[in-house]
């Protein structure tokens, strides 16, 4: 290596060394300029039959250029779209789009064609000038900044120019605490670490609102439930849906498996969790019936319902929140309270609004293998 | 030629011709048997088959994985109580018998008619009851009162997720697969939402009444009859598909113009 080294700078040093060190010259180490290739003469500049014929398809693309443009303008008018066919944006957005593009792209490869085929090939280069202007202009422009700075004391009056300096710094700071007070007036955390769910709030049928019996929930069904006290008029209705989806399903009570603090959270098989992925948070619901797997069709994270939904696959890291379900008098079924933890993806603030009483379902987090 | 054949020697593609001439007559022969044996087994579905008729069936195509009394073995699970419903939508869209074992009974060709696939119902309904299949009333997509858009809405809740929104199907978990929802009978789609269907949830009449089941019908029956007003659906898979296509043929096509604005032309 050492040897190759010297091997490459020897040439290098006698180079430098032909040169005068008093010298002002710096040798250049870079390349030569090559100088530009032999021209060669296009097809188009020997034959003229062939430039003949290149003329003629130029004029072809602009010619295919001016039909497409009224063809786009006659499909238009030809080709409408009613309102009682669907179809019919389709056809109008198709030959729009056909005589548009061709009325654009004719213009376009004609130019193209033209310039490569028959304007001038021959290669020249422009040398590049220096951008700075005279000595003179110089001297102006620096005269020019000195008297300005004289007639209006910006060196002189210090306390001025600081105090200027001090006002158009505060001057942006009230706008960020406007765009502050733009967020929503209710605490972000707190709006998303509880839920709709109240003790006694009743299981109903997303989107009627049907409330939900026990006994019609039929094993292997899945119900996508919503609160029943979920208002669909009001204003921040999707919001509240958002956090208070829920999937029912029911399973042989012999497949369910259930810690023993969370025994008295289904009812003869039928539990209930929180449709919002523990991941980011997109809608978990394609549920399969004998497998008990629950899978987010975003990344794919798979729960096991039958096991107090703990992941099985993919990138979340804790299970879905359970929400702790009973019958009330009349068979319906009902929120025993709201979920035990904030439901969806982590925050910051997540870990403090977890029901002490319920810990569990946090602690589990690490489990996975 | 005449010096070759007296010396003994083959043609060197004596023994090709052989082969070959010997796959034909083989395959001759099975194609033969098996044409013969398709057309002995439809020959016994005319008269009105009962019960008894649905055990002699049972027995030859069932049992071996559902067990004589229906009630399982470890190739299959218990028939008891799945109704005529549940055999009508298995056998008559060709997922039972099973081609094979696998995570997921895929569709093959109908083996039974639809008599022999009622009488195999009717036949289970012994051992235990379960739904019947549809009343043609709820099949009836252009009786008043259906409503498309109920249908539309109820499908984006409950099925979507899985079938995709446009009814194109979608992947599931180690294999399984939701299919795709095109041009599917109506008697099926009820069938199938009514019992669920291997991993499928079971969509009972409390959770999508008759009425609505019927609206659903509606929504997946107008998506057949209706293309895309957008163009081209690219199989309405999302962005899996329409990102490979901009990939290929817009990244393609703009390639290919950058290469021909800079040559050099000869």
């Amino acid at each position: 290596m050492t040897a190759q080294h010297d091997a490459d700078a020897t040439p290098q040093e006698h180079a430098v060394e032909t040169v005068d060190r008093g010298s002002a010259v710096t040798q250049s180490d870079s390349f030569s300029d090559p100088g530009l290739p032999p021209h060669k003469p296009r097809q188009t500049d020997i034959h003229p039959a062939k430039e003949k014929r290149a003329e003629r398809q130029v004029f072809l693309w602009f010619l295919l250029s001016m039909a497409g443009s009224v063809f786009a303008i006659f499909a238009y008018f030809a080709f409408p779209i009613t309102e009682e066919d669907f179809g019919s944006v389709r056809i109008n957005n198709l030959l729009l789009g056909l005589g548009l593009s061709l009325g654009l792209l004719g213009i376009g490869f004609g130019a193209v064609h033209w310039a490569r085929q028959l304007m001038s090939d021959v290669e020249i280069s422009e040398d590049r000038h220096p951008t700075h202007g005279s000595e003179q202009t110089r001297a102006r422009a620096v005269e020019i900044f000195k008297l300005g700075d004289e007639e209006s004391g910006f060196t002189r009056r210090s306390l001025i120019r600081n105090s200027l300096i001090g006002a158009l710094a505060l001057f942006p700071l009230p706008a960020v605490f406007m765009f502050r007070d733009l967020a929503p007036k209710q605490d972000a955390v707190e709006a998303i670490s509880q839920t709709p769910w109240e003790t006694g709030t009743r299981l109903a049928i997303d989107p009627t609102g049907t409330p939900i019996k026990a006994s019609d929930v039929t094993i292997g069904s899945a119900f996508h439930v919503i609160p029943e006290t979920l208002d669909s008029h009001a204003h921040d209705f999707l919001d509240q849906k958002a956090l208070s989806v829920v999937l029912l399903v029911r399973m042989p009570e012999e497949q369910l498996h259930e810690t023993e603090e969370r025994k008295g959270w289904s009812y003869n098989g039928i539990v209930a969790y929180s449709k919002i992925c523990t991941h980011v948070g997109c809608p978990v619901a394609l549920y399969e019936q004998h497998t008990h797997h629950l899978l987010c069709p975003c990344h794919q994270s798979t729960f096991d319902v039958s096991d107090g939904a703990k992941v099985v696959f993919g990138p979340a890291a804790r299970p879905l929140p359970q929400l702790p379900i009973a019958v009330d008098d009349e068979g319906y079924l009902v929120a025993q309270r709201d979920f035990t933890e904030p439901i969806g993806p982590s925050f910051w603030e997540r870990l403090d609004h977890i029901d002490d009483e319920h810990p569990e379902s946090s602690a589990r987090t690490e489990d996975r293998a | 030629m005449a010096k070759r054949k007296t010396s003994g020697r083959r043609h060197p593609l004596a023994s090709a011709a052989l082969l070959i001439l010997g796959l034909v007559v083989v395959g001759g022969i099975y194609t033969a048997v098996d044409q013969a044996a398709d057309a002995q087994s439809p020959s016994h579905s005319e008269a009105a088959l009962t019960a008894a008729d649905g055990e002699a069936l049972y027995m030859a195509n069932c049992a071996t994985c559902h067990g004589v009394d229906a009630v399982g073995t470890e190739y299959g699970p218990t028939l008891v109580g799945v109704g005529p419903a549940s055999v009508n939508f298995q056998v008559m869209t060709g997922r039972m018998p099973m081609a094979f074992q696998g995570p997921q009974a895929d569709q093959r060709e109908v083996m039974f008619t639809q008599e022999q696939s009622d009488a195999i119902g009717e036949y289970l309904q012994t051992f235990g009851p379960g739904p019947e299949r549809p009343d043609q009333e709820w099949l009836d997509t252009s009786a008043t009162g259906v409503d498309v858009a109920n249908g539309a809405e109820l499908f984006r809740i409950n099925c979507a997720m899985c079938h995709n929104v446009a009814g194109s199907g979608g992947a599931l978990t180690e294999g399984k697969f939701a299919p795709n929802l095109h041009n599917i009978d109506a008697d099926h789609i009820y069938e199938a939402m009514l019992t669920g269907p291997q991993n499928m949830p079971v969509f009972n009449d409390n959770n999508i009444s008759p009425e609505e089941k019927r609206d659903v019908i509606a929504y997946l029956h107008y998506l057949d009859e209706n293309p895309s007003a957008g163009g081209f659906s690219l199989g309405s898979l999302g962005p899996v598909s329409e990102g490979l296509f901009v990939w290929i043929f817009g990244l393609g096509s703009i390639v290919a113009l950058t290469v021909w604005l800079t040559s050099r032309p000869n």
